[in-house]
């Protein structure tokens, strides 16, 4: 299949890259990511969906407050069958933009991610999220109308599914509202996306306590595909097309859709328990500490660069 | 004694404290000093028989995590659960300062070895474990050992069948760990439903702070939530959202009081009544012998059978000859 030797050229590219000695990159180079990570051409959540589903219905509104525009949640048909997709939306005009609340989703989104999870997980139907936010919305509404909460029973459901789960780093993901659509069987992260705790704006207000050290931030938390999949943090590095996804949306889109549909398959031949236990494991060892008691390091990141 | 040759007696001490406060910014330690909220004064020893709370006002001043098992359990008796599980540097991060440099004077200043405390207890004769965060360590962040310790007390009280009492105080994720620190937030929630499974309950205290990535995680599962006065509950803090959004805030945004008229919390409960109501809610919630969803008793659930008795061989003594101790069982 022509696609399939697509993917694996890219895959080849990216495993080189991550091989390359040094590949701790340079200062300038993690900056740059960030910044590509947030391209303004970026192909986001339902740039991806509609290009790789047949058809998709999206589903509004948490049933108990309001409808949420910064998250997209629905089912479509993916490959022939029915995939239940979740993902932060960002706005590519000002008006979007606006509309979209820049990708930050308050507590209605997290609800209304959680009514499509539980519709998918009682009808069998696996679960793809795409997470792209500099955060959970920042608001005195949010808060009060209970963001921790919702993002907390998000992360969670997610934990609970029976069926299938997978989530894709397509652009930028930080803090718990992007975690919030993590917890997965499998964590597929975009070549120049980024995945860290907090935005490298916000860890430089509160780190540094001025705002303009952004970059060292950046260079500090390191939040690139190739460190995210040597600490064990995602899976499997999905490639982009030269020059990034902003310069080619359909090339981006089939690229992924192939990675997707993979992954499905591989997680379609194991059993709902044994997946869910896998999946409870692979959360359980992230975070390397010493433990003097048992003598270890425990390191539990990957020391190899990702296979191609 | 003439009128004029009085004399005027004034403390020593009283002139020390009144220079120092002119002399420098007042700086309020946990365990000595001045209420910051209604300006009085108390000894450190008055202060901690009073568990930290001012007697004037109920100001809720700062507990570390030993001191909190000290007014949860009995006096000394707990029983510490891997302390030495110590952070690592995972980014070789650097703010300010070395993450290494900052983890060991965190330590130095705080005598512990992490931000949190994993402890077995007896809360009012009611055994449980308890999960205990400490702000005096690095803000009470959570990194790779919170994430691990709270996992591992999860996975101990639901093998014991005891329930399990966290009290959160915390800035959230621990920026010095990256990625991995945001992970924790995954971790321990999903350590959470070992106990569901063992059907045992979780309380959840909410101390000043609890905000960031341990709100949104394990801290806003609890099946039972309770916070302390004027706790700051959020997930974005007010400066942070100042800053962003441009709202002005009420002055009492996020707090305890706040939050239980927003409907995310079950009670604000004084920190000298906090003991007393989570033994009594761990008492409301043991079961009898008899399981009612599995119609037979499975071995390891009667974590507050020891309490019950206890509790009713003290109702016989307090009124002798009663005959039904079911009231007090």
């Amino acid at each position: 299949m022509s696609d399939k030797k697509h993917g694996g050229r890219f895959v080849r590219k990216v495993a080189e890259k991550v091989r390359r000695p040094g590949s701790d990159a340079p200062d300038d180079d993690l900056w740059e990511s960030v910044q590509l990570a947030r391209h303004a051409e970026r192909p986001y959540t339902l740039d991806y969906i509609n290009r790789m589903c047949s058809e998709f219905e999206e589903m509004h509104g948490d049933r108990l407050y309001g409808d949420d525009a910064a998250l997209v949640a629905g089912f479509g048909r993916f490959h022939d069958r029915p995939v239940a997709f979740i993902g932060q939306q960002k706005g590519r005009d000002t008006n979007e933009r606006t509309y979209r609340n820049f990708g930050m989703a308050g507590p209605e989104g997290y609800r209304k991610a959680m009514r499509v999870m539980e519709i998918a997980n009682r009808l069998g139907i696996p679960v793809v999220t795409l997470i792209d936010t500099p955060g959970a919305f920042p608001g005195a509404s949010a808060e009060e109308r209970g963001q921790g909460g919702a993002i907390s029973r998000s992360i969670q459901m997610m934990w609970r599914l029976d069926v299938p789960t997978i989530a894709v780093v397509i652009g930028e993901g930080s803090s718990g509202g992007a975690l919030g659509l993590g917890v997965a069987d499998r964590v597929l992260m975009l070549e120049n996306s980024t995945y860290s705790v907090i935005s490298p704006e916000g860890a430089s207000a509160i780190l540094w306590r001025d705002a303009s050290k952004a970059r060292l931030a950046a260079q500090a938390f390191k939040p690139t595909a190739a460190n995210c999949y040597r600490w064990g943090v995602v899976d499997v590095v999905v490639p982009e097309p030269e020059g990034g996804a902003h310069t080619d949306h359909e090339q981006s889109a089939e690229i992924l859709d192939q990675y997707l549909y993979r992954a499905l398959t591989d997680l379609d031949a194991i059993p709902s328990a044994d997946r869910r236990r896998a999946r409870r494991e692979r959360f359980r060892k992230l975070g390397p500490l010493r433990d003097p008691e048992s003598g270890m390091g425990m390191a539990t990141g990957r020391e190899t660069p990702p296979p191609g | 004694m003439s009128r004029v040759g009085r004399n005027i007696h004034v403390s020593v001490d009283r002139l020390r404290q009144l220079a120092h406060r002119d002399a420098r910014p007042r700086k309020i330690k946990a365990d000595a000093g001045t209420c910051p909220k209604c300006d009085s004064h108390y000894s450190a020893d008055e202060m901690s028989r009073n568990l930290r709370v001012c007697p004037a006002c109920g100001h809720h001043f700062a507990v570390t995590a030993r001191e909190r098992l000290e007014q949860l359990g009995e006096p000394g008796g707990y029983v510490e659960l891997w302390p030495e599980l110590r952070a690592a540097d995972p980014l070789q991060f650097t703010d300010l300062k070395p993450y290494a440099e900052r983890i060991a004077d965190a330590e130095k200043s705080t005598g512990m070895g992490e931000a949190i405390v994993c402890a077995e207890l007896e809360v009012r004769h009611v055994p449980a474990v308890a999960a205990i965060m400490d702000f005096s360590f690095m803000g009470g962040s959570m990194g790779a050992v919170v994430g691990e310790k709270f996992a591992r007390a999860c996975d101990h009280a639901a093998q014991k069948g005891l329930p399990l009492i966290v009290l959160s105080s915390s800035g959230g994720a621990r920026m010095q760990e990256g990625t991995l620190a945001l992970m924790q937030m995954a971790k321990t929630v999903i350590a959470l439903d070992a106990l569901a499974e063992a059907r045992v309950p979780v309380v959840v205290v909410l101390a000043h702070p609890t905000t960031g990535g341990v709100w949104a995680s394990f801290a806003s599962l609890g099946d039972v939530t309770y916070a302390e006065p004027g706790a700051l509950i959020a997930f974005s803090g007010p400066r942070v959202i100042e800053e962003t959004t441009r709202e002005v805030l009420p002055s009492d945004f996020g707090r305890a009081e706040r939050q239980l008229a927003n409907g995310q919390v079950d009670a604000v409960v004084d920190r000298r009544e906090l003991a007393q109501r989570i033994g009594r809610i761990l008492h409301i919630l043991s079961r009898p012998d008899v399981d009612p969803t599995a119609g037979t008793a499975p071995a390891g659930l009667q974590w507050a059978q020891g309490g019950a008795q206890k509790v009713k061989s003290m109702m016989d003594r307090i009124r002798p000859g009663s005959t039904d101790g079911e009231d007090a069982g």
